[in-house]
């Protein structure tokens, strides 16, 4: 039956399969950004001394269901005096690129959907694209609040882009290919291997990078509902909020793939090479240790916003600008120099 | 045939969006026709399988350029009346600027063309096209490659040297300062007799 | 040293780390959460909801309308008419409180001489029509009569304390 299947999907016309895949990614991807909400709502309360959602369904699992559902349902309200067309368009640019970054995901040693020679640069052009959505909103929503809110996303947004762009310069460096999976590749041995010890401080910087660029706690100054209510999406109800909703978790989801893929050797298994359990399932490259880095670091994008407080604003710019660029820059040199003199265990 | 398809769709977006960029009244929209316009040439780009300068194109110019630029027109209040008054007068002259260019351009195409095959060869299958512009950049044209990096640090140093100033009696905080501080260097313990209070 | 201290101090994130050891802590302590509808916590016999009016044993309302506790009631919630009744006692003709304005004081209790105005341990309750905020005699003696049972535990084991 399943060889049937797989014979009859082999006939399809190539496009089709792709497309059959596409759809796949997306609907999980939209899946566990509807599981990472719940999930979010659970850590904070366990770490605040309360259980969570936990009403609809067993233990409330079904939680996000029934808040898309609400969103769903919600009436939209466009304010008056706004730019309609902008206003409505600002949740879709918002969430596209958010999307779109996953076709250069390698997701396991043999499935990508886009296997591209830049699929790094890819991934930080389609992130640094996701700022458009937020300053639109703003700009559109025509309310004092929703601007201030672009501003300083927009602001914050171009400050660690160039932090982001420096670290990826590393891992660039260090993996001699800006394919995703070359560089996973190139992570191969055990986890000394990774380049989480060579690329240390661009790791840190990356992950803290990541945390601004999507305007997470804590540096969710755009939002900063004790300053400007909800930021650039205060007037937005309904469907449009659930795309930005969406498109953030999926950004968030997407930094902790990334970073898990450049430090950590994505699909590489942590115990390969180990005596005994490396000839077990658990030292083969799959999915799994993927998804296992990936859900510790999202886990710590929530640890982090039940811990941190928010920067203030001109703390953000001082941290972007006046830190974390120098450090790259001192680490790239750093790492030039490692790779000049072919250091092993990474560069031999 | 769909590449041809593709292109066709994408080239007449790029139009309809230069002619957006000049054409709309609001500095937002034009701006916004503008990302649209670099967008869909990065598309073009990458139908050649030029995919770095097309993606490069769209992280430097729609990632951080025009989200400056945006960033400074939605804070304009700009009068297009005020802008309107010399067009009259300046039209013939911008007239023959673009004829000019439009004929340095068919010029080019034009005279170039005719040394060149019909098809250009496709590349091969392990053809990058990150590594083939870093090759020729790195030794063809490491001089010009270099002075222009020169050259753009020393704008970014001019950036920066006219736009700081150094103004007295700014009350800017010393984090560093501030964390490292410790209760010794702000309280003195002065040991003092009890007062006898009647 | 103190300078190259608070330097290794920032870039090791030493601060953040111990802030993020607290978080960590908290999140495998046992939740106190209560599950309201199912769980409910404790109450004390003082314990100031919805309020009724009480009544003799013999099935007298104890009010006399001496509207001590229209006067107390700091956010003037109470409304109250009186008239003589035929048989030549005094007694309210209209004992109005207005939930939305009351704040749950309990001062009315404590001004009533006869123990007519209590509030009792209900909270769970709510108004669906438009006046339906404005507990008439009526309504107030109909509460009263209800959990006349609860209303004189709770006195009883007060009563001490008074």
């Amino acid at each position: 039956m399943i060889s049937w299947f797989q014979s009859a999907f082999a006939l399809l016309p190539w496009a089709l399969q792709k497309t059959f895949w596409i759809v796949v990614v997306l609907v999980i991807l939209i899946l566990c950004v509807a599981f990472t909400t719940l999930l979010e709502r659970k850590v904070i309360g366990f770490m605040q001394a309360r259980i969570g959602p936990n009403r609809v369904g067993w233990r409330g699992l079904l939680q996000p269901f029934a808040d898309t559902l609400k969103l769903l349902f919600k009436e939209i309200i466009i304010p008056q005096n706004s730019n309609r067309f902008l206003f409505i368009i600002a949740p879709v640019l918002s969430t596209i690129p958010a999307f779109a970054t996953w076709a250069v995901i390698s997701f396991n040693p043999d499935f990508v959907l886009a296997d591209i020679n830049a699929g790094l640069l890819y991934a930080l052009a389609l992130t640094s694209f996701s700022v458009y959505g937020v300053i639109l909103a703003g700009w559109a929503t025509n309310s004092k609040y929703a601007f201030l809110g672009a501003m300083r996303s927009a602001a914050q947004m171009v400050a660690y882009e160039i932090a982001m762009g420096f670290a990826l310069v590393g891992v660039l460096m260090a993996g001699g290919s800006l394919n995703l999976g070359q560089i996973i590749a190139a992570q191969q041995g055990s986890v000394l291997h990774w380049f989480l010890l060579p690329l240390f401080p661009l790791f840190m910087v990356y992950f803290i990078s990541g945390l601004a660029e999507t305007n997470r706690a804590p540096f969710d100054v755009a939002e900063g509902e004790s300053e400007i209510v909800a930021g650039f999406h205060v007037e937005y109800s309904g469907i449009g909020f659930a795309l930005f909703f969406l498109a953030e978790y999926a950004n968030i989801l997407l930094i902790c793939v990334l970073v898990a893929t450049m430090f950590v050797g994505g699909w590489l298994s942590p115990f390969e090479g180990i005596w005994k359990i490396g000839d077990t399932w658990l030292a083969q490259p799959s999915f799994f240790w993927l998804a296992v880095k990936t859900s510790f670091f999202l886990f710590c994008f929530l640890w982090f916003r039940a811990t941190f407080p928010r920067y203030r604003y001109d703390q953000i710019m001082r941290l972007g600008w006046k830190v974390f660029i120098p450090i790259t820059i001192v680490w790239l040199t750093v790492l030039g120099v490692l790779i000049a003199f072919e250091v092993p265990p990474w560069f031999d | 045939m769909i590449e041809s398809g593709i292109f066709y769709v994408f080239a007449s977006i790029l139009i309809a969006a230069a002619i957006g960029v000049i054409g709309f009244r609001n500095p937002v929209y034009a701006a916004l026709c503008l990302v649209l316009a670099f967008v869909t040439s990065a598309v073009l780009w990458v139908l050649l399988e030029a995919e770095f300068l097309g993606i490069v194109l769209v992280l430097v110019y729609v990632g951080a350029v025009m989200v400056l630029f945006l960033f400074v027109v939605m804070m304009l209040d700009i009068n297009t009346e005020q802008m309107r008054e010399g067009f009259t007068r300046y039209a013939p002259l911008g007239l023959l600027i673009a004829l000019t260019v439009a004929g340095e351009i068919g010029y080019v195409v034009w005279t170039r063309r005719a040394g060149l095959p019909e098809k250009m060869p496709l590349p091969t299958e392990d053809y990058s096209n990150t590594e083939a512009l870093g090759a020729v950049l790195y030794t063809d044209h490491v001089y010009a490659f270099e002075l222009a990096a020169i050259i753009l640090l020393v704008a970014i140093v001019a950036a920066i040297a006219l736009t700081m100033r150094k103004r007295p009696g700014i009350k800017a905080q010393n984090i560093a300062k501030q964390v490292a501080t410790r209760a010794e260097d702000r309280i003195r313990m002065v040991s003092m007799k009890a007062e006898d209070p009647s | 040293m103190i300078a190259l201290r608070e330097w290794s101090k920032t870039l090791l994130l030493s601060e953040l780390r111990s802030g993020l050891a607290v978080t960590w802590r908290n999140m495998l302590r046992p939740k106190v959460t209560v599950q309201y509808p199912e769980e409910k916590t404790p109450q004390s016999p003082r314990f100031r909801g919805l309020h009724a009016q009480r009544r003799y044993p013999n099935g007298e309302e104890r009010c006399i309308a001496c509207k001590l506790c229209e006067a107390v009631c700091p956010a003037l919630a109470i409304t109250i008419e009186s008239d003589i009744r035929d048989d030549g006692t005094r007694r309210t003709t209209r004992y109005d409180i207005d939930l939305f304005k009351c704040i749950y004081c309990g001062f009315c209790e404590e001004a009533c001489p006869v123990d007519a105005i209590v509030e009792t341990r209900i909270h769970e309750y709510h108004m669906e029509n438009r006046g339906d905020n404005i507990m008439t005699k009526d309504k107030l003696l109909a509460v009263g009569d209800r959990y006349e049972a609860m209303i004189a535990a709770d006195k009883a084991a007060d009563a001490d304390f008074r």
